[in-house]
């Protein structure tokens, strides 16, 4: 293909990404699954990029959850994000940053419902104001965690400490990337890269020195599926998609898997030890998992924070055969230390999971 | 260890494990099976569907993946109504294509052997 007629199509794919002024949206379950990832969101773009995030402590779910597992109505989600738009646009700012993929989703989707039904939107703000008495503007841009990081993949990657590498070969580490299905699926332009080739954590992997792998279950689901999980009689489906994934990538060798979506590092990492327990298999080499993160914490690791402080001593699958690989310094006495040194508990080792 | 659910089966099939002479026979027979994109836009308006388990769409994956058996049951609830035909994005007469694919089966008098059907899974 001509040059200039490509970069012409890839331009379709791409989106503009405003550098500085945001309000900040948090994840309900991010915190608790992968504690750090926000923080070192925050001081990765505030303190190292010198950007401008705001975030309220009065901001509340999205209602993405609970409208994706049927239990509330559409219109109840658009209230609910109605308000956060209502904290934004009373902070002063025009651009929303949110922390989950579904979030961006429900963010999206409302806004593209409102465009093709602006009587609902009509609706929407006097049920927001008879129960709440705000109003709101609707936000110039909605942008994901994923997609300011990627803007600032380049500067990161001058920054960075360590480079996605062996250390000991200098050949670059195999990344799987997964991306979060409410990212692009639904709405493809709102996606760098779109729905067809999503870039937005290749670019960083990229970037920071590792080898994009390509696979056939690549753009699959890793099987959350919110009512998939969260009925038990159903959870058999969760298990199989991931392990579906993991069939599929297994072949390829890969030394780590990053993922910008909640529930996407949280089965993909859990499932790995479930799956280890019904079957006895593994994924990674020498009985050890694939490790999983998410993109923060990967941007943290190549910047030189503790690993500890990232909070990898969350994840199931064990980091540290991939710490040493990188050469990545840490203290294995350190791992399950919390703030002020002071003891966290220590996790039970699974029967058949190799993990340190 | 037992967590109260498991796996379900994989629908995934190994291509290098499929038996592809069924697909070839039936290519002659109905060369409109190789324009089929695999939609489904004629199993979501077929009548007969949700009491039958006819569908189009599965009849020609089932061909793709040697399993003759599940193809020629399904086949067998076709009402030969032609609401497939209207909506086919290809343009397949989706009607034709069935009732050449019955045709042959009827004038196949041999004792098909089930059994030599490989269950191809991974």
């Amino acid at each position: 293909m001509i040059y200039q007629g490509k970069q012409k199509i890839w331009s379709e794919y791409q989106k503009e990404i405003p550098s500085d002024h945001w309000f900040y949206a948090r994840s309900c379950i991010r915190q608790n699954f992968f504690p750090a990832s926000e923080k070192y969101f925050l001081e990765i773009c505030r303190d190292l990029m010198g950007k401008d995030i705001y975030e309220t402590p009065h901001h509340t779910t999205c209602g993405g959850i609970a409208y994706h597992s049927d239990t509330i109505p559409q219109e109840t989600a658009m209230t609910i994000v109605a308000r956060q738009f209502a904290l934004m646009t009373e902070a002063g700012y025009k651009n929303l940053v949110c922390s989950c993929i579904t979030s961006f989703g429900n963010y999206t989707e409302i806004l593209e419902t409102w465009r093709e039904f602006p009587e609902l939107e009509a609706k929407i703000r006097e049920l927001l104001w008879k129960s709440c008495k705000r109003e709101f503007e609707k936000p110039e841009y909605v942008a994901h965690c994923s997609d300011l990081m990627y803007k600032f993949r380049n500067e990161i990657a001058e920054m960075a400490k360590f480079r996605l590498v062996d250390k000991e070969t200098g050949d670059p580490l195999r990344v799987v990337e997964h991306i979060g299905c409410h990212y692009s699926k639904m709405f493809p332009h709102k996606g760098v890269g779109g729905a067809e080739y999503p870039c937005v954590l290749s670019g960083m992997a990229e970037a920071w020195g590792g080898q994009v792998i390509d696979y056939p279950e690549r753009r699959h689901c890793c099987g959350f599926g919110f009512r998939q999980y969260l009925v038990k009689a159903n959870r058999g489906y969760s298990l199989s998609n991931t392990r579906k994934k993991f069939e599929s990538m297994e072949p390829f060798h890969p030394d780590l898997i990053i993922t910008n979506c909640p529930g996407c590092p949280y089965f993909l990492d859990r499932w790995q030890y479930v799956i280890s327990e019904m079957n006895g298999k593994t994924y990674g080499r020498n009985g050890y998992g694939i490790p999983v993160f998410t993109y923060e914490e990967l941007a943290g690791l190549v910047l030189g924070y503790d690993p500890w402080d990232l909070g990898l001593q969350m994840h199931q699958v064990a980091v540290e055969p991939l710490l040493d690989k990188i050469g990545i310094a840490y203290d294995p006495a350190k791992k399950y230390l919390g703030l002020n040194e002071k003891e966290i508990m220590k996790p039970a080792l699974p029967t058949v999971l190799k993990c340190c | 260890m037992d967590f109260g659910f498991g796996f379900s089966p994989s629908s995934a099939a190994d291509l290098d494990k499929i038996d592809l002479s069924l697909y070839h026979r039936m290519e002659k027979v109905a060369p409109d099976i190789r324009t089929c994109m695999g939609c489904g836009s004629c199993s979501a308006t077929c009548t007969g569907a949700p009491f039958s388990g006819m569908s189009l769409r599965k009849v020609i994956l089932a061909i793709q993946r040697g399993k003759e058996r599940e193809a020629r049951e399904m086949l067998s609830g076709c009402m030969l109504c032609g609401k497939c035909t209207m909506v086919c994005p290809r343009g397949i007469n989706t009607r034709n294509l069935i009732i050449s694919l019955c045709r042959y089966w009827d004038s196949d008098k041999r004792e098909y052997d089930f059994s030599r059907e490989v269950e191809v899974k991974i």
